[in-house]
């Protein structure tokens, strides 16, 4: 139904032209899902762009062709590509909200597909686009069919692009990552129905994602893009127990299954043994019957109600909830950036919570509890090169100058495995894992005595994930840290943590030891959870079957 | 920690590999002057007017002062370039002198109003809250009048001297600035990197200078250059009406004032000429903006 052949695209930038995708091939049946899996740069997206041949600014398909049930795609015209989009070809892109119209109601959106494309005349296309809002299993879709992008959660608006896509049965659709940036049980649901409608209409689809998980799981054939080239191609089952290209092996193993520890995600090359921490019984954190209330327009919103834990010196203490669960909330008062409402917060039998978050930055505590951030670029000041950044603590905190200063930032530059020469580099300059480096450097600059961390590899590929997950396990083990580990993924957390606390709508569900949650979950939110998650094939089965 | 060392080479975007090389300051300027054309006639445009007023009162052939009933009204030759005026004065003489007070008095009035804008704006955008609505009132209030019949008033009524006409410009510069700022300051209030600032034990207020407030320079930039444009033409409006530099004084509003009168009976030159510098040199700061954004810009040192 599909046929590419050798395809080439290439931009042109300010270095001169630059190959995103060379010499792919492909070919998809009637019916078929197919996965393209690969990193950040890999050129996936751009080849769904190009079929679609929507490029950006600068883009061009230098070589190769494109067939799609025998017309080709790359020579006919402006006019009749455009037929060809949402007809016959359709897509569903990365961030719902942003390709929705923000001030237009998503029914009145649904309707100008429809019409563009003579699906509807202007006396049925309300009825056609309710319609379809609930073929995409919208509850209430004539009231919804007002409503504007804002007003909906993403997981809804997802539903209505995927509506979208969809109203004018085309016969491909191409999802570019179409759940991320939603939450995990979201994620499932969507992917569900994405699965259930291309089923049920007998489309073919092109899922494109960095989630091997996620595409064993819903892909019939997987092909593995890795600077632009396709390097592996095969069902499921067949990559996870024997990839055979060195770079699918490596995303293999770094892929977190149920059953690993933080060193299986690594290649055996460059595996250290497992970490061995000491943790002790005295109490670092004392968390007492902790609340915080925002006030908003509608009344009051209680972000986090009534929650206390303790964390243990030495001890790692999971966080796991979805988003408006409360989890940054409480990050973020337990880092003292807000105030709480009420509640203690005990750290070392000291009572922090009644110090305003303003004093807090000068206090002679700040440097005990310090934080990693989930957005590294966002998190580092794009003024501020490597260097300053990580001495930024320093210089304030510990009043480090001069020599001292750069000694001790070039040794934790070390610690976190970032290159020396790269110190000198702006944000933009480093790649998403160093920034993560930068981020972690400059956090345990002070050694600080609880680390928080908000989900510092949700923005990473899942091979820099692995790097960093480790490069955490080994300065826990090094400095004897106490983490504090917020996720929304229950399988990243288990790698890291001894004991976990799941939250929902700012309180606390279930709380006790990892191993004990992930095997026997005893509340149903929490089984909800885990049975969301994207269940690669555990490590131990796939070594057996091999 | 060998499990660490295999440093992910930069792969976000495949597009560009930061590790090729590294600019300086100066490199970066000479690539976004080779860049842009516009920007670079821009530039060149700007340091000859630098020039001017640096240098132009020791280089003119004539003192701009100097009358001589001789030559009055000539029109341009090769002596006189622009002609003379009605009191025989070197009409080149005088514009290319003019350089340096307006010049001096359009920057100063940017600077004042450009601090005053961003202390005003930053406290605004960070703050928030009662601050912010009412310095909004108050700038709303500045932006309610026509800016200029304003800075008329005011140099009426405070007195009609040169300082004067650089408060006035500035005042009436002050909200477009104070804006910027609070919106810039808005949008990272709660940014990534200001949390991490305040966790490595900055207080509100450094947070706010060291770290914030940098990163709304770029913008600010288009903003003081575009700015510069205005209070040229506004320094030079006042003085056409009558208001802050007297006559002698070469200074471009005047002098087109004067020469206004002559156009009439086919003197041209008196008022085209100083009429045409300003313009340039408006047109300079107007487009100088953008190369400046890319110049203050780190994201686009690659």
């Amino acid at each position: 139904m599909l046929t590419i052949n050798n395809l080439a695209v290439s931009f042109q930038t300010r270095r001169g032209e630059i190959t995103a995708v060379k010499n792919l091939s492909l070919t998809l049946d009637k019916g078929e899902v197919l996965g393209i899996v690969g990193e950040s740069g890999s050129g996936k997206s751009v080849t769904s762009y190009a079929i679609l041949r929507v490029l950006d600014k600068g883009g061009k398909i230098s070589a190769g062709d494109i067939h799609y049930s025998g017309i080709d795609l790359c020579e006919i015209s402006e006019r009749e590509i455009r037929d060809i989009r949402g007809r016959e070809i359709s897509m569903i892109f990365q961030n719902p909200r942003a390709a929705l119209n923000p001030i237009r109601q998503v029914g009145k959106q649904l309707e100008d597909v429809l019409r563009r494309h003579a699906q509807a005349s202007a006396q049925d296309a309300k009825e056609k686009a309710i319609e379809a809002l609930k073929s995409v299993k919208i509850r209430d879709a004539e009231s919804r069919y007002h409503a504007y992008p804002f007003e909906l959660s993403g997981g809804m608006c997802q539903r209505v692009v995927i509506a979208m896509a969809l109203a004018c049965n085309p016969q491909l659709l191409i999802a570019d990552e179409p759940t991320t940036g939603l939450d995990i049980t979201t994620q499932k649901t969507v992917m569900d129905l994405i699965r259930d409608l291309i089923r049920a209409r007998n489309m073919s689809s092109i899922l494109i994602t960095h989630d091997l998980g996620l595409a064993s799981q819903y892909c019939d054939r997987i092909m593995v893009m890795k600077d632009g080239e396709i390097v592996e191609e095969g069902i499921p089952s067949k990559l996870f127990t024997k990839p055979s290209h060195p770079y699918t092996r490596k995303l293999v193993n770094a892929t977190p299954r149920p059953d690993d520890s933080v060193r299986c995600l690594l290649a055996d090359e460059i595996k250290s043994p497992e970490p061995q921490y000491a943790v002790t019984e005295e109490v670092l954190l004392d968390v007492k019957n902790l609340s915080k209330t925002f006030k908003g327009k509608n009344g009051d919103v209680h972000a986090v109600k009534d929650i206390s834990f303790q964390i243990l010196k030495g001890q790692s203490l999971g966080l796991v909830g979805e988003s408006g669960s409360g989890k940054s909330t409480t990050a973020e008062m337990l880092v003292r950036l807000i105030d709480p409402s009420s509640g203690e917060i005990q750290f070392e039998g000291e009572n922090l919570s009644t110090i305003p978050s303003k004093v807090f930055a000068t206090h002679l505590r700040r440097r005990d509890i310090q934080m990693v951030f989930q957005d590294a670029t966002d998190s580092l000041n794009p003024r501020h090169t490597a260097q300053d950044t990580i001495s930024e603590p320093l210089r304030r905190l510990a009043k480090m100058r001069g020599k001292t200063l750069i000694i001790r930032v070039k040794e934790l530059a070390r610690l976190v495995g970032l290159p020396e020469h790269l110190l000198h580099r702006f944000p933009h300059q480093l790649s998403g894992g160093q920034k993560a480096r930068v981020g972690i450097a400059r956090a345990i600059a002070l050694n600080p005595k609880l680390l928080i961390l908000d989900e510092p590899t949700a923005a990473l590929d899942v091979s820099i994930q692995a790097i960093v997950l480790n490069l955490l396990a080994d300065l826990r083990e090094k400095l004897g840290m106490s983490y504090l580990f917020v996720s929304h993924d229950l399988h990243v957390v288990k790698l890291l943590c001894d004991k976990v606390i799941v939250m929902r709508n700012g309180g606390i569900v279930e709380a006790g030891d990892c191993e004990d949650i992930m095997s026997a979950p005893r509340h149903e939110y929490t089984k909800e959870l885990l049975a969301a998650a994207p269940a690669p094939p555990k490590r131990k089965d796939v070594t057996e079957l091999a | 920690m060998t499990a660490i060392s295999d440093n992910a080479a930069p792969t976000d975007t495949g597009i560009d590999n930061p590790s090729s090389h590294r600019d300086g300051p100066f490199s970066h300027i000479a690539y976004v002057l080779r860049e842009n054309p516009v920007t670079l006639l821009a530039f060149l445009l700007f340091l000859f007017i630098v020039g001017c007023a640096l240098f132009g009162p020791y280089l003119v052939p004539y003192d701009p002062l100097k009358t001589s009933a001789a030559h009055a009204l000539q029109p341009p030759s090769a002596d006189h370039w622009f002609g003379t005026d009605s009191v025989g004065r070197d009409v080149f003489s005088r514009v290319v002198v003019a350089t340096r007070l307006d010049l001096s008095i359009s920057i100063a009035a940017v600077g004042l109003s450009f601090v005053i804008g961003s202390i005003l704006g930053g406290i605004a955008g960070y703050w928030g809250g009662w601050i912010d609505s009412v310095l909004n009132r108050l700038l709303d209030t500045i932006m309610a009048f026509p800016l200029f019949v304003l800075a008329m008033g005011i140099v009426a009524a405070m007195g009609n001297t040169i300082e004067n006409i650089i408060y006035a410009t500035a005042i009436i510069n002050i909200p477009f600035y104070a804006r910027l700022v609070r919106a810039e300051v808005n949008i990272r209030r709660d940014a990534g990197f200001v949390r991490a600032a305040k966790l490595a034990g900055n207080t509100d207020l450094r947070v706010l200078i060291m770290h914030i407030f940098p990163n709304t320079l770029p913008p600010m930039m288009v903003q003081i250059s575009l700015n510069m444009g205005w209070a040229i033409l506004n320094a030079a409006g006042l003085s056409f009406i009558g208001l802050g530099v007297r006559p002698p004084t070469p200074e471009w509003g005047i002098m087109v004032a004067e020469g206004a009168n002559f156009i009439v009976s086919g003197e041209w030159w008196l008022a085209v000429f100083p009429g045409l510098w300003l313009m340039i040199a408006v047109f300079t700061f107007n487009l100088l903006g953008d190369g400046l954004r890319d110049i203050f810009d780190p994201r686009k040192r690659t």
